[in-house]
């Protein structure tokens, strides 16, 4: 038997029109709170994790002081030696971390930027253009700019590209760019620089050789990382951290998450999106209620039950949820693409969100739903005679 | 045809409001209206007309006597009984009532779906319905655009659709102008008799009195009263 029945959520909604509007607007700005909340926090934890990504090593040695990328502190490099003698391993280097000052070749004002030296020898990011330029950085005073940097960098970035050398100054020191690599800003610093880990001494006056922030442990083939991180956990003595590549990965995501109020500012973001969303879909829930009151008392002088009428409801909530979702997570897309091209924040949008969100704003209008159909208690059918 | 009686009411007493605001408002109400009967019901504003409409609708819990509605008894009824007894029920409001939102059809078949009708059997009653009241050409009109007695009779066409054995109906021609008022009663006075219903009817209008098999008239909560058209009996 066709049950088919009339979709009184829908007509009610349709029927006037500019509610229903203001409704989906209301929904999709509370949807766009959040998901650029969102966006924000995951391309902050994303730029941080720019570089230790690209880092070409299984199991990393930090200093047990360690908190980020750009706050490494150092260890000393017998460490190293140490690990180097365990048999599964195949390589352990040093790379050699810091903030520098520098002169903007193109604007002559001075800035911070992240410079990174490492053993020529092996590349220590798996990024084509550094394994193609190792020759470069062996030369004094040579290193490599990260094109993707944050600032203004065109005319510089176009003399390079042309194979011409772009000269500045690093702490003080004049130093030769020759050559350019892509990863991209982060909070840490605008942008970063590589160069060999002699150069890097040579810039860096108070840093010594002894003196590592990173170690980098390359494994034979077929080895298994953690069994080999446990093995070095006992070990080395307690100055040093040991991670596989992705426990890195993830113990700096957690720091800019926890240890810091970036992680709270957030999240309080998206808690303030969704009570945004949360009031206005109550007020359009409510006055909608409010207006039909005769009737749904009409309705249940008929011969509906309440549950009717709270499904009514429900349905319109989540019919509303759907509407406003759609056009608020593609004007967001737009928004990612507009602040990435801005910011060159890496602003991606992850299908996972996509669905989070969609659940949320549902939760979020079925709450207001909720709450609105306390309303409903008011529609006497003995009212309207 | 066998009289029986399908709205029975003895000592029917009702009280608003609790403790020391609560007033009486029907006293000692005794009625009795058989199958088939159209009962008009008169009297003064605030004489407890509409409070005894919406008891014998069951959209009112009744507090004490008896009150047996198609033989069921709905004084003291639980929620469930007085719900499932509304659905028996065809209501006409002073208001004509109707959804907004939904077309002149929707709003006669939204009636059906409360009972277990098909989507072609829904179809099909409510378009014989409408052809009777005479909008079959406003079926997919919305309420805003008809006028007060095409509304009226909309909403004549919901409270009939699925043979209701009782039509409770409260000033359905208060709104409407004199022709349109006669047409409106008429119309339910030959569906009723052709679906050998029930009307109970609530009005001051004089002009339709006429359609009426008996007239009963309240004042002050008490059945003053309960006349044949043709008698004059009077129940003090």
């Amino acid at each position: 038997m066709n049950k088919r029945k009339i979709p009184l959520a829908w007509k009610q909604l349709i029927r006037q029109k500019g509610r229903f509007i203001i409704a989906i607007a209301g929904i999709s700005f509370a949807d766009i709170l959040i998901l650029m909340q969102l966006g924000f926090q995951s391309a902050l934890l994303d730029t941080n994790t720019l570089l230790p990504k690209l880092i070409e090593a299984d199991i990393i040695l930090t200093s047990s002081q360690a908190q980020n990328f750009g706050l490494l502190k150092e260890f000393p490099r017998r460490r190293l030696f140490q690990a180097k003698n365990l048999p599964q391993v195949e390589s352990a280097d040093a790379l050699y971390v810091s903030l520098g000052n520098w002169k903007n070749p193109d604007t002559s004002t001075e800035s911070t930027i992240l410079v990174l030296g490492f053993n020529p020898a092996r590349p220590a990011f798996n990024l084509p253009e550094i394994k193609q330029n190792l020759k470069l950085i062996q030369y004094p005073d040579t290193l490599l700019f990260d094109q993707n940097s944050r600032g203004e960098y065109e005319n510089a970035i176009a003399k390079i590209t042309t194979g011409k050398s772009v000269t500045t100054e690093l702490q003080g020191r004049k130093i030769y760019i020759k050559g350019l690599y892509q990863v991209g800003s982060s909070f840490i610093a605008d942008g970063s620089l590589m160069t060999s880990d002699q150069n890097f001494l040579r810039i860096f006056k108070g840093r010594t050789a002894g003196e590592v922030s990173l170690g980098l442990i390359k494994l034979k083939p077929g080895i298994d990382a953690d069994f080999t991180v446990n093995e070095l956990k006992s070990l080395l003595p307690s100055d040093v951290k040991v991670f596989t590549l992705k426990e890195f990965i993830a113990s700096e995501k957690n720091y800019w998450q926890t240890s810091t109020s970036i992680g709270f500012i957030f999240s309080f973001g998206v808690v303030v999106g969704f009570l945004v969303g949360v009031i206005i879909v109550y007020q359009i829930l409510f006055s909608d209620v409010s207006d039909h009151l005769p009737e749904y008392a009409t309705l249940k002088a008929m011969g509906y039950s309440n549950s009717y009428l709270l499904r009514v409801v429900f349905q319109e909530a989540i019919i509303l949820a759907i509407c406003g979702y759609i056009p608020g997570c593609l004007i967001s897309i737009g928004l990612y693409e507009i602040t990435r091209s801005a910011t060159s924040l890496p602003l991606i949008m992850p299908p996972t969100r996509i669905i989070q969100t969609l659940g949320l704003t549902i939760v979020m209008c079925v709450a207001s739903g909720a709450i609105a159909v306390r309303k409903l208690g008011s529609a006497d059918p003995a009212d309207i005679f | 045809m066998i009289n029986q009686a399908v709205i029975d009411i003895h000592n029917l007493n009702h009280y608003f409001g609790k403790g020391n605001l609560r007033k009486q408002v029907l006293f000692d109400i005794n009625l009795t209206i058989d199958v088939g009967e159209i009962v008009i019901m008169t009297g003064p504003s605030g004489s407890g007309k509409t409070t005894l409409l919406t008891l014998i609708g069951g959209l009112r819990s009744s507090q004490s006597g008896s009150l047996q509605i198609l033989g069921e008894e709905l004084c003291g009824a639980s929620e469930k009984l007085l719900l499932k007894m509304r659905r028996k029920i065809g209501y006409i409001f002073q208001s004509h009532n109707l959804l907004n939102s939904l077309t002149t059809r929707e709003n006669v078949e939204i009636s059906l779906e409360i009972h277990d009708f098909s989507y072609y059997q829904k179809k099909q009653k409510s378009a014989e319905i409408i052809e009777a009241v005479g909008l079959i050409n406003h079926l997919n009109y919305y309420p805003e655009n008809l006028s007060g007695g095409q509304k009226q009779r909309v909403a004549i066409a919901r409270a009939l659709v699925s043979n209701p054995k009782i039509v409770l109906a409260d000033e359905p021609t208060a709104a409407l102008d004199k022709k349109s008022g006669r047409d409106v009663v008429e119309l339910m006075q030959k569906l009723a008799k052709q679906q050998g219903c029930t009307i109970l009817l609530v009005t001051h209008d004089n002009r339709i009195l006429d359609i009426a098999d008996r007239i009963i008239t309240m004042e002050d909560g008490c059945l003053l009263s309960n006349e044949q058209l043709q008698g004059n009996k009077i129940f003090a």
